[in-house]
């Protein structure tokens, strides 16, 4: 049967009709991943760049003695001793305020709040906190801890400081954790009996815990990084000495005032010190005498007395009500005095220190991001 | 047994966690007073002194000369100049890889993708410093030299600029994306119906649709380039005066409130008085720009 084919042809589409200019337009569609990718490289490629940098600068000065050897005004000499005992101990008081303050925030925002202008003037507050640039917050020190409530240029101030820093990301965080866990977990809890709190610590509190601990590792790693704050509140001191010691550790005694890199204000000046212990005395250039308990001896600025911390020393300084009030120094403060500086050997140790900060933030920031990775695969609601 | 339903129990250790956790969220609040109180009565000791007009008109801030001079703009140029440079370079890196991102990268790419320029974010300031002073500056000299013939000082706000560009591409790039992902499916699948390529789809129909979300982002990371202060101390050069060329050095706002601290600074002088009217310039900049990103931000997620 041919009867198909009889009478008008029906109209047949030209399937491979193509409207003019598209091939063009399909060129500029590919194109543009070109485009996206060069821009994704860039900002890759910055972060190699900065990298290479820093090894190429630094790497050689990372030795143990890098890493145990205090700030010095001979730059082959330099470590970073006190900067990252500093560190740890600024961070253990951040981390001491900003965690409870943070989550106990988070979870009466979304858990208790209720819908009332306290309320949303808490999140106002929130919101523009985490806008506040950082150096701010250092007014804020200055201006209240330093100056009204006298907490001194201590560890204290800057732990305080920067928890507050931090405080907007721990709560944001808290916030979202709590609030991806479901309702019926809470109201399952509260139909068996348990209180509002009881519902609250046991169900909701261990599920949101990872996004919890997401936020905290994040605010955590940008304190470390931190410098503008701690530079306001004095943090840019030469600090020879360790807040906290072991017995059998040199223990460091600066002569008379001298300057951010330990060159003595006044070159001329001298001081009558009593020495309490055996040890030695490094003259400002470099060379050491020998000094015994019980001399004095008159000794120009700049010298350093060097003797053994005993047991007695050593456990005193532990306890937290001795280091919180002790100067100190971290780790971007001992950067940033070192790349203010004109010689090339500084410049180096610059490099060497950026390369530990910022081996410890990228780890700090790598493993939140892996987190909240598995987060979002393990848990399925 | 009988039990009265009706009397509400009183559970002391409840209320002293409700209100315990209800302290932890005024402080909130607490601390936003302290910044204001603190900065605004310090700079009002520093305003009885100095009259607010010249703070605003004068063209020089030179408040550690014999007869100093404390006019804002030499700052604010300062400020302005370097954060112009950041946007120049973050504002089209960040878009082109948040659309790219968005519309393109495959849910693998993205994945990957976004987490690694997240990392940028999270560097150090003090590190990207040094970066600019010792590996952008030298790079630009020798390209000024050899196409401009012109010498680059070693302090530039250009170098400092560009690298604050590139710290805060991650931030541009990924609240740009969450705000183009958010455009609902079915306005791609309308556009793509009508032959429009992914490109075209993209530019005219994801992109103005989530455009209060990416200018929201574009006025956030502003404000980052406006607080940031370790990148222009170490790169930008210390001296503050007019600035009209991103190739001169010069002070913004966040480096002279560093500079000063880094001195000595006398409690109570004018000097000291000087950093906290800086900080209040710079405060009530920061604040403008999050209110706005904010209200932005809340425009595009209740759009859809």
């Amino acid at each position: 049967m041919t009867a198909i084919t009889e009478g008008a042809a029906p109209p047949v589409r030209d399937i491979t009709f193509r409207p003019p200019g598209l091939a063009a337009r399909k060129f500029k569609d590919r194109a543009f991943i070109f485009w996206g990718v060069l821009a994704t490289l860039i900002g890759l490629g910055t972060l190699v760049a900065l990298v290479y940098d820093l090894v190429s600068d630094g790497a050689h000065r990372l030795s143990w003695s890098f890493f145990f050897s205090f700030p010095s005004s001979d730059p082959l000499e330099a470590g970073i001793y006190s900067a990252w005992v500093g560190s740890i101990l600024v961070i253990l008081t951040t981390a001491f305020f900003a965690i409870p303050i943070g989550v106990f925030a988070g979870l009466y925002l979304e858990e208790y709040a209720p819908k009332n202008a306290t309320t949303s003037a808490i999140e106002i507050a929130v919101n523009n906190l985490a806008g506040v640039p950082s150096i701010i917050y250092g007014l804020l020190a200055v201006g209240l801890f330093v100056q009204v409530l006298a907490l001194g240029q201590s560890i204290l101030t800057a732990g305080i400081t920067l928890s507050l820093l931090i405080l907007p990301v721990v709560i944001v965080a808290t916030r979202e954790a709590v609030r991806s866990v479901p309702l019926e977990m809470r109201q399952g809890a509260l139909a068996v009996g348990a209180t509002k709190w009881q519902a609250t610590q046991h169900h909701v509190l261990p599920y949101a815990l990872p996004g919890i601990v997401t936020g905290v590792i994040i605010g955590i790693s940008r304190a470390i990084g931190e410098t503008a704050p701690l530079i306001l509140i004095g943090g840019l001191t030469f600090v020879a000495f360790l807040p906290v010691t072991l017995p059998g550790d040199a223990k460091f005694t600066v002569v008379g005032a001298v300057d951010e890199y330990g060159a003595p204000v006044t070159p001329d000046a001298t001081e009558t010190v009593r020495i309490t212990a055996d040890g030695v005395v490094v003259m400002p250039d470099f060379s050491e005498v020998p000094v015994t308990s019980g001399q004095t001896l008159d000794l120009p600025h700049g010298a350093t007395v060097q003797s053994v911390a005993s047991f007695g020393d050593a456990a005193q300084s532990w306890l937290p009500t001795h280091w919180l009030g002790s100067e100190f120094t971290v780790m971007p403060i001992q950067m940033f005095n070192w790349t203010s500086r004109p010689q090339a050997e500084f410049l180096e140790a610059a490099a060497a220190a950026g390369l530990v900060l910022l081996a410890i933030t990228l780890l700090l920031n790598g493993s939140a991001i892996w987190l909240r990775y598995r987060l979002r695969k393990a848990i399925k609601w | 047994m009988e039990r009265d339903f009706t009397k509400k129990r009183l559970r002391p250790f409840e209320q002293a966690m409700e209100g315990l956790l209800f302290i932890a969220a005024v402080l909130a609040i607490a601390i936003v007073a302290g910044i204001l109180y603190v900065v605004i009565s310090e700079a009002a000791k520093f305003f009885i002194q100095v009259s607010p007009l010249e703070f605003v008109t004068s063209t020089q801030w030179t408040p550690l000369f014999d007869s100093p001079s404390y006019g804002i703009a030499p700052l604010l140029t300062g400020t302005f100049m370097s954060t112009l440079v950041a946007l120049a370079v973050a504002v089209p890196l960040g878009l082109l890889v948040a659309v790219y991102l968005s519309e393109f990268a495959s849910p693998r790419a993205r994945e990957t993708i976004k987490p690694t320029l997240e990392l940028l974010a999270g560097v150090p300031t003090v590190v990207y410093g040094y970066f600019a002073l010792l590996f952008i500056t030298p790079l630009l000299q020798g390209f000024f030299r050899n196409t401009f013939g012109i010498e680059l000082p070693g302090f530039n706000l250009l170098s400092a600029g560009i690298v604050m560009g590139l710290m805060i591409i991650p931030y541009i790039a990924s609240l740009s994306e969450d705000a183009m992902r958010a455009v609902p499916r079915a306005m791609r699948e309308g556009s793509f119906a009508m032959g429009a390529t992914r490109l075209e789809t993209s530019f005219r129909v994801v992109f103005p649709a989530a455009v209060s979300g990416i200018v929201g982002a574009v006025i956030l990371g502003m404000s980052r380039a406006v607080g940031e202060t370790m990148i222009v101390v170490i790169a930008g050069g210390q001296l503050p005066q007019i600035v009209t060329s991103p190739t001169q050095q010069g002070a913004t706002v966040t480096a002279f409130i560093a500079q000063v601290a880094l001195g000595d600074i006398p409690f109570g002088t004018l000097e000291y008085q000087s950093i906290f009217a800086a900080g209040l310039a710079l405060l009530l900049l920061t604040l403008v720009f999050n209110f706005i990103a904010f209200a932005l931000q809340r425009r595009f997620r209740e759009a859809y």
